[in-house]
């Protein structure tokens, strides 16, 4: 067991020093009224800084990164984070500006968020980009928003609905509705694919747009897109794609060409930039031009050779974070389609999806395949077979950590039974991807052989499966002091 | 092949023949003709790796970063010190290169450093709970206001503080307008809110107040006196404060407050040109379960162990779909981790001494710009690390000068408060001596 920080604090002990000052210091008495002073001080741990080095770095042993091993993790695309990224990303002309510096002394900043935009525009198809949500799904509210300020810019706020596919992640419905959108569900098909039957019963005069994912969260490219994105033009409302899967699609097909009016992009994912443990990530939002009034203000302009913050915008649907964007996400991005280049990035998706079609083929005959033979980027298969031998597929994600992998994404999309969803990136060799097939292949003979063993794993992780409902039902979400002190 | 993909020619061939299609191109044939990008993308030439370190030095070189520049400016981002343990701990791949704590046994290092954080973040405030953090300053506030609101039932008013960060306030503005919210400032008087307008507005249809203390012109606010109105009025009470102050500062749950929120980028985050930055999230028990974001707990594994795990998931998007209060799926872990390891490195005593050398800089930042003649304060009230002058000179010509002698100058208030024609907010962290605040009172005053 790990201690906690403040389970190795010790009185007095301390890993901070103030520089030294010439300045007449006063005590918090004698610059606040006592009223406003705190009485009892925060119990922050009192440590050494080796303490800080040791204890955060015993930390890191027990978590595991791409840079620790394969991490197919369907829909998060857990692609290798180039070191040169985090390098660029550090130089203190990025790092350390302020945002209301003069624009005159951020030029490069600016310039760096205007060549982004103008390469992001190109690769989606889009006319204009907005960098400035903070991820994913701020993207989606960001352009949601922008949907319901265009419909009401054009006299039609009756459009109020967001239709989104029963196999959306559910962030999608959820930024519907606290964009002030109600929410309609529309079917798959035996296919897996937007039932467009279904879709033309849906639509009328008070659709706003439709959300979709292409590659859809099955793995699958929407084949009807076409028809699907003439459905909803013609009832009136406006396409948003998802960008979660761009991986399989750069220098193949552009959401812009295939008919969508807004798009986000996750740059944690598709664009290397590392995902931290949870974040930050960057969600910038492309358009087309006539939507581009409406997005968030400032945004980055160019005039003659400079570049400015235009925050001369009186549609935009104002700010969704402070300042510009989570800049120094951006700078890794950038660092990233600079070194791939267009064929570079074609060439990131041709073996992106190589690699999940390979591992498909090379489960299909022991797991049950729901939608069809093929795939894109990612692929989901189910442990249906698997559970009615014993073992579900949580128990054979849990098995997978013993092997020392982190597991597919798991029960998810909703509408496979027992789902793995399984996303290996371009990144990974076919010895890597041989490794993990076997390893699946030979949980399922666990399975098969000895159900409870799989279901009792980890074996060998450094604590064993962790009782949630307990955590649940009676949440402890800090540590307790003065049970410390018993 | 690019570097960053390993497949050799031969690998391809014999993955196609195991799949059995003839070609890569065979497996995008799910793509309908029509929309098949053809051609290249018109990007730039690939770079090669020193290239690019090249062109990105270049454009990193094109910006005056604080380490060519004596910071003065503040507004909501602030020029802290870092120690190096907490780069040189953020940078262990196992922390940044991993996803979502989802597979909690593979995870215990990230998911004990959140613990770790929540625990600081409730201790420091003083609330039952804190999140594992959220965007920034801006969303952490207006996922407040979503929370109050929707709790409130049939109340749909937000009274908030015109001394609230400006684009906090547009950021609920924007958050808000897909509700059925009535957002009403509070208008300063003297740099603190006008406690008596806020009192009368306040009234049985308000869901919540919303106040920042220290405020954007660095003033602390009677927060006992705002506490009390939103209580008399059952409306939810919305802190959004400045985790350093509260080294010597009251704590805002000594006032009453439901929700503290804020920016937490000081704590160990570059300025980084707005972002990433740290939204922290504290709240009481009573709303624990509707706080928003991931939250992390405590449990045992299957032994007794201690371990930690996500929790409480049922409140969020990825279950709740549409009925979630709000669409938050990552955090800024990353963030609060390096926020949690420069807490550590402070420790008790170290955020006490942090925070007063804070104020003790500034008020002596101020006498010295006063003592110019050139600046008066424009309110006469206690104030943390940042204060506000009112200028003889057009603040933007003062900062013109002070930038030509290597000094970022203070916040022109009439950026946003077009009311405070020459008012001047200057910020003092820590790092400033005495000689560089001279030298900004020698230049600022014009004399030189």
């Amino acid at each position: 067991m790990s201690k906690l920080i403040f389970e190795i604090s010790r009185n007095g002990r301390k890993a901070f020093e103030l520089l030294s000052t010439e300045i007449e210091q006063r005590t918090a008495a004698e610059l606040f009224p006592e009223k406003y002073l705190r009485k009892s001080p925060a119990r922050l741990p009192e440590v050494s800084e080796l303490d800080v080095v040791r204890h955060f770095t015993e930390l890191s042993t027990r978590n595991f990164g791409v840079d620790s091993g394969f991490y197919p993790l369907g829909s998060c695309t857990m692609k290798y984070n180039p070191k040169i990224n985090e390098k660029v990303a550090s130089y203190s002309g990025f790092a350390n500006i302020h945002p209301y510096q003069p624009e005159s002394t951020v030029q490069g900043a600016l310039r760096l968020m205007y060549e982004l935009s103008e390469s992001l525009a190109e690769i989606t198809g889009m006319d204009r980009i907005s960098l400035q949500p903070s991820a994913g799904a701020q993207g989606e509210m960001a352009g949601l928003m922008v949907i319901k300020k265009y419909h009401e810019k054009m006299g039609k706020s009756q459009r109020n609905k967001i239709i989104c596919p029963d196999s959306a992640h559910g962030t999608n419905p959820a930024s519907a509705a606290i964009s002030g959108f109600d929410i309609l569900q529309v079917k798959s098909n035996e296919r897996g694919m937007v039932d467009v039957d279904e879709l033309r019963k849906l639509v009328g005069p008070d659709t706003a747009g439709l959300m979709l994912t292409n590659p859809n969260t099955l793995g699958l490219f929407e084949e009807d897109i076409i028809e699907i994105a003439s459905i909803i033009h013609e009832a009136g409302g406006l396409l948003y794609y998802d960008g979660a899967n761009a991986n399989a699609i750069l220098g193949k097909s552009r959401p812009g060409d295939m008919g969508f009016d807004v798009v986000h992009l996750n740059l944690h994912k598709t664009f290397t930039t590392p995902h931290g443990g949870g974040g930050p990530g960057a969600g910038p939002i492309g358009v087309k031009g006539f939507l581009y009034p409406f997005v968030a203000v400032p945004v980055v302009e160019k005039k003659g050779d400079t570049y400015f913050l235009d925050y001369d915008r009186p549609d935009s649907i104002g700010k969704v974070k402070a300042f510009y964007g989570n800049f120094l996400i951006l700078v890794r991005a950038y660092a990233y389609i600079l070194s791939m280049g267009a064929k570079g990035l074609a060439e990131v998706s041709n073996n992106a999806v190589l690699n999940a079609n390979y591992m498909l083929s090379s489960l299909m005959d022991v797991f049950d395949v729901p939608y069809g033979d093929r795939c894109m980027h990612e692929f989901v298969i189910s442990g249906e077979k698997q559970k009615k031998m014993g073992a579900s597929t949580l128990s054979m994600a849990k098995r997978l950590l013993d092997y020392g992998y982190h597991p597919p994404t798991i029960y998810f999309p909703l509408v496979v039974k027992e789902a793995m969803m399984i996303e290996p990136t371009e990144a990974e060799s076919k010895e890597t991807l041989d490794e993990f097939i076997k390893v699946l292949r030979k949980i399922n003979d666990e399975v098969e052989a000895d159900p409870d063993m799989v279901n009792h794993s980890p074996h060998t992780t450094v604590v064993g499966r962790l009782d949630e409902v307990k955590a649940a039902r009676t949440p402890v979400v800090k540590y307790d002091f003065d049970g410390d002190a018993q | 092949m690019h570097k960053y993909i390993p497949n050799t020619a031969e690998e391809i061939r014999e993955m196609i023949d195991a799949i059995g299609v003839s070609s890569v191109d065979d497996l995008f044939s799910s793509i309908p003709e029509e929309i098949r990008f053809k051609g290249r993308l018109n990007l730039p030439d690939k770079m090669t790796e020193q290239e690019l370190d090249k062109y990105m030095r270049e454009l990193a070189r094109m910006n005056s970063s604080t380490d060519d520049l004596v910071c003065f400016l503040g507004a909501g981002a602030y020029d802290h010190y870092i120690p190096s343990v907490v780069n040189a701990l953020t940078s262990r791949s196992e922390f940044y290169t991993a996803y979502t704590p989802y597979q909690a046994e593979l995870s215990q290092g990230v998911l004990q450093a959140i613990f770790e954080f929540q625990t600081m973040v409730s201790e420091i405030t003083g609330m039952d709970a804190a999140n594992a953090s959220m965007y920034d300053g801006s969303s952490s506030t207006a996922e407040a206001c979503s929370i109050a609101l929707v709790n409130a039932h049939k109340r749909n008013k937000i009274l908030i503080s015109e001394g609230l960060h400006p684009e906090t306030r547009k950021v609920i503005r924007t958050y808000m307008s897909g509700r059925d919210a009535v957002l009403e400032e509070i208008p300063l008087k003297d740099g603190e809110t006008d406690y008596e307008t806020l009192a009368a507005k306040c009234d049985e249809n308000t869901a919540a107040v919303c106040i920042q203390s220290p405020n954007f012109f660095g003033i602390v606010e009677d927060m006992d006196r705002v506490g009390e109105i939103a209580r008399e009025n059952n409306a939810a009470f919305i802190v959004n404060t400045d985790l350093i102050s509260l080294g010597i500062l009251k704590p805002p749950s000594e006032s009453g407050a439901d929700f503290v929120v804020g920016e937490a980028q000081g704590l160990g985050n570059p300025l980084s040109f707005g972002g990433p930055h740290l939204g922290f999230f504290a709240t009481t028990n009573k709303y624990l379960r509707k706080m928003p974001g991931r939250i992390v707990g405590e449990t045992t594994d299957v032994d007794g162990k201690r371990g930690y795990v996500l929790t409480l998931q049922a409140r969020e998007q990825h279950i709740r779909r549409e009925k979630a209060t709000s669409n938050i799926c990552s955090n800024h872990a990353l963030n609060a981790l390096a926020a949690t390891i420069y807490m550590s490195v402070l420790g008790k005593q170290g955020l006490q001494d942090l925070a007063l050398r804070c104020a003790n800089n500034a008020r002596f930042a101020s006498e010295k710009l006063v003592e110019t003649g050139k600046f008066r304060l424009m309110y006469d009230k206690p104030f943390f690390k940042e204060f506000l002058l009112e200028a003889d000179e057009d603040p933007a010509k003062i900062n013109e000068r002070l930038l030509k002698n290597g000094i970022l100058g203070g916040y022109e208030a009439s950026r946003c408060y077009p009311e405070l024609g020459k008012g001047w907010l200057v910020a003092v962290t820590e790092r400033r001596t005495r000689k560089e605040i001279m030298d900004l009172a020698e230049k600022a005053g014009g004399t030189l």
